[in-house]
């Protein structure tokens, strides 16, 4: 499989990525250079395999259904880089 | 200073030495040694402050476990009121809300944490070169680096600036490091110590692992920070045992070597030899050393980069600059603020691993990446599993070569670079607890690692082994 300027285009605007010429093209080099690496795994038969998807072995961890302490609004806020007291604030999405 | 928690502790009852004269002296060798970047910053008044309190405790004797104890952290695990970055300039001005799980465990035994350790930005990386705050250097060896990604957690044990570091280990970046550095780096099984607090790279495969100069230290340190947590519902919940208590067991081993390991193109020699006589000499003490085949070995880094830069696509999700850190400061639109916030905040290989795992996981290449890696997942790890039912461990190299130098890779090698963690990845892929032991060094006094995994929630078992292997070659111990 190999990525084109269309493809990265669009992963990048998927990934809230902004990436200049330069930094394109260097991005490509590189993105198939990794993919050409692990389309290794198609050598790998897994057509009787079931994916794993969880690593952990506990199922059903449960606690009691209580408010656990979370941050208060002041303490939630602090690190926003723009906020008013109550909410936090982000460029205008509505004209 | 004593090099063990034990002489620490003992110097510390007998009134030899206090918690603060610990902190003093730590905080003068980390001022002495700023050229090795190894803290981003330190904790200097608190840190006294706590040392003081501590010392108090000591003379009432009630004082915890790990009372004295002076400990860095890899600057990806929250300690509240402190900032936290994860080496990366999106996270500026952070200020951590909370104590994560393993930090809270070892205040409330009067451990003292000293300052925040420089690493990989985002834990990307096995160099320390990928960091808003420029590299970490090793300091064995000529411009070197420590390995990585929590390098400098590595480097600050190994040049005396703490006695234990907490860092992260997704693919070997605990036992990587601590191979270059020539310290003990320890993984336990996944889901072993609680992941709340930790800033998430691959959440299964992330755990918080133990950089020290001795394999007693870790024990100690993972039977307090280990165990159940009711802020991360993964996390395992069985009894932890006392690793600190673990004997060596009188019994021969049986432990295995892969030839595929032995037989690996990018292996230097001097850590082939190294492999090779101690595998004489454990076979000489009356232990079992068989080899195995393993070809699954080439792909398990092609399993571990779909993985985990998938889940680092989504994880790094999080940071679009408007609930904390970096925000760009032109003025454009809710989308465009995203976009620039995020460009202008993230290193190069973080924004490569979020473009890789959103490719893998895009509509078009899910299946053929994503959940095909999955399933090689599973293949992986019930091969592994099934030998280590049969040997108590197997045995590899930590890293096929020594400490690189730094700048040797750049994007033209970026595959070789990443070729850096092939033989710790195995452990991150299946879930099983490994330790990095440092075994004698190279001609050019590079420190060489010898790594040892066992099966899943068999740390006591490592531990009894590793305490054995230490005697057993203390002579060949690197310091």
């Amino acid at each position: 499989m190999k990525v084109d300027k269309n493809t990265l285009e669009k992963i990048a605007h998927l990934s809230r990525l902004y990436f200049n010429k330069n930094d394109e093209s260097k991005m490509l080099k590189s993105l198939n250079d990794i993919i050409g690496w692990v389309d290794k795994l198609s050598e790998v038969d897994t057509s009787e395999v079931e994916p794993l998807t969880h690593m952990t072995d506990e199922t059903n961890v449960f606690r009691n259904d209580e408010n656990p302490k979370n941050l208060d609004r002041e303490e939630g806020l602090k690190n926003a880089p723009q906020q008013n007291g109550e909410y936090f604030k982000v460029p205008r999405v509505l004209d | 200073m004593y090099l063990t928690y034990k002489a620490t502790r003992e110097a510390l009852e007998k009134g030899e030495i206090t918690c603060q004269n610990l902190i003093e002296h730590y905080l003068k060798r980390i001022k002495e040694q700023k050229h090795l970047n190894a803290f981003i910053e330190t904790f200097d008044e608190e840190a006294l402050k706590k040392a003081k309190e501590i010392d108090q405790k000591i003379k009432a004797g009630t004082a915890g476990k790990l009372a004295g104890m002076v400990i860095g952290l890899k600057d990806v695990i929250c300690y509240k009121g402190h900032k936290i970055q994860a080496a990366s300039k999106i996270l500026d001005g952070f200020v951590s809300r909370f104590n994560a799980t393993a930090v809270k465990k070892a205040l409330a035994e009067d451990a003292i944490f000293i300052g925040r350790q420089n690493c990989d930005e985002f834990a990307m990386g096995s160099s320390n070169e990928n960091s808003a705050f420029g590299p970490s250097v090793n300091p064995h060896g000529k411009n070197r680096v420590p390995g990585g990604s929590s390098g400098a957690s590595a480097v600050s044990v190994a040049a005396g600036m703490c006695l234990v570091s907490l860092g992260s280990d997704t693919g070997g970046s605990v036992r990587q490091p601590a191979a270059f550095c020539g310290v003990v780096g320890t993984k336990p099984t996944y889901s072993r110590i609680s992941r709340y607090g930790l800033i998430a790279y691959a959440s299964s495969f992330d755990t918080i692992g133990i950089i020290s100069n001795n394999t007693a230290d870790a024990a100690l340190v993972l039977e307090v920070i280990a165990g159940k947590d009711d802020n991360d519902a993964t996390v395992s919940q069985k009894a932890v045992p006392s690793y600190s208590k673990v004997a060596i067991p009188k019994k021969k081993w049986k432990i295995a070597y892969s030839k595929e390991s032995m037989q690996s193109k990018g292996l230097h020699p001097e850590i082939k030899q190294q492999m090779q006589n101690t595998m004489q000499t454990l076979s000489q003490e009356g232990h079992t050393v068989e080899q195995f085949d393993f070809p699954m070995l080439e792909y398990i880094l092609p399993t571990y980069y779909i993985l985990t830069t998938a889940e680092a696509s989504t994880n790094l999700a999080r940071y679009d600059g408007v609930r904390y850190g970096y925000r760009t400061e032109k003025k454009v639109d809710l989308e465009e603020m995203y976009k620039k916030s995020r460009s202008e905040g993230f290193g190069e290989e973080v924004k490569r691993r979020i473009m890789l795992g959103t490719f893998v996981l895009s509509a078009s290449y899910h299946d053929a990446y994503f959940t095909k890696a999955q399933k090689v997942r599973r293949l992986i790890k019930e091969h592994t599993t099934q030998l280590l039912e049969k040997y108590d461990f197997i045995i590899s190299p930590t890293t096929p070569s020594p400490a690189f130098g730094i700048g040797d890779y750049g994007e033209d090698n970026l595959v070789d670079y990443y070729l850096a963690d092939l033989f710790t990845v195995q452990a991150n892929v299946t879930g099983m607890p490994a330790i990095s032991l440092p075994v004698g060094k190279t001609k050019n006094e590079l420190p060489i690692g010898i790594q040892f995994m066992a099966n899943a929630f068999e740390e006591e078992k490592l531990f009894g082994f590793a305490n054995y292997f230490e005697k057993l070659f203390a002579s060949e111990m690197v310091k």
